[in-house]
């Protein structure tokens, strides 16, 4: 009886092992590769949204005037999770094109980069940021390592293409929100220029640091396809 | 503990082998679209906002 027993134990335990580790396997498989597919789905459905809100024709009198005046029109401050603009970044690749949502929770950032509610708007005067995934969920930021002073960082919003070249990066602190000031790093400063700042974590598949990427705005342009549907 | 699941399921055996099937996709359903994305928030890197 004992040894039917024992038996019977240790078969279940085995069970409940294998069991176990087929769990455990299927959870890489999702945090390696399915979270990507939803990402990617997420970001098509995204793709749609920023198509049919974004390309609103710029007025002409807009073109020519200085980049620090104010928005022609109050856009309302887009929800959380919503398509906000696209980001594109040559030196990581020419397909490596993200539309960037609204705001920087972990809800946000499962759908695309993320841009910090409080952070200026694309082009204006002051600190544009956006944190993104280095790992799972598509890792939009996994080789923002990878950036070099002087690499383009395109951003496209509302008919304007933004061009952004990079100045600085660095690893710092996971509290470190001075990099978000409206001038990085100078909290309180009165900011002259349009910077952008990228952050994401570091190393890649750890939490103890932060990686950032400033850059400073270089260019303003309507899109082409925006001018393209004016007829 | 899965023979006695597998004694205890009815019908034939193609009827079982399709029970056996669903109730694996079901786990593995519950997993992917519950069990997981609460898991993952634990993972080491999640944490990309400096804040």
């Amino acid at each position: 009886m004992t040894a039917d027993r024992v038996r019977a134990t240790v078969g279940v335990v085995g069970e409940l092992l294998i069991t176990a580790g087929v769990v455990v396997g299927l959870f890489a498989v999702y945090t390696l590769f399915w979270t990507g597919v939803e990402t990617a789905g997420e970001q098509q459905a995204l793709e749609r949204e920023f198509e049919s809100t974004d390309p609103e024709p710029p007025e002409p009198s807009v073109e020519a005037a200085p980049p620090q005046a104010p928005p022609p029109q109050a856009t309302p401050e887009p929800l959380p999770g919503d398509a906000y603009a696209r980001m594109r970044i040559p030196r990581l690749g020419e397909d490596w094109n993200w539309i960037v949502v609204q705001g920087v929770d972990l809800a946000d950032l499962t759908r695309g980069p993320g841009r910090y509610p409080d952070s200026a708007e694309p082009g204006q005067v002051g600190n544009f940021a956006v944190a993104g995934h280095r790992a799972t969920y598509g890792e939009p930021f996994a080789y923002l390592d990878r950036l070099e002073p002087g690499d383009e960082i395109v951003v496209e919003r509302e008919g304007q293409e933004h061009l952004y070249r990079v100045s600085t990066s660095y690893v710092t602190g996971p509290d470190d929100t001075a990099v978000l000031a409206p001038v990085p790093r100078e909290p309180g400063a009165t900011p002259r220029t349009a910077v952008i700042t990228l952050t994401t974590c570091h190393p890649r598949w750890s939490s103890e640091e932060r990686l950032i990427v400033h850059g400073i705005l270089v260019g303003t342009s309507s899109t082409p396809t925006a001018t393209g549907t004016q007829t | 503990m899965y023979g006695w699941i597998w004694n205890h399921l009815p019908g034939p055996t193609v009827l079982r082998v399709l029970l056996v099937l669903s109730l694996i996709a079901a786990v593995v359903g519950l997993l992917f679209t519950v069990v997981f994305p609460w898991a993952v928030t634990w993972l080491p890197g999640q944490d990309v906002s400096v804040e």
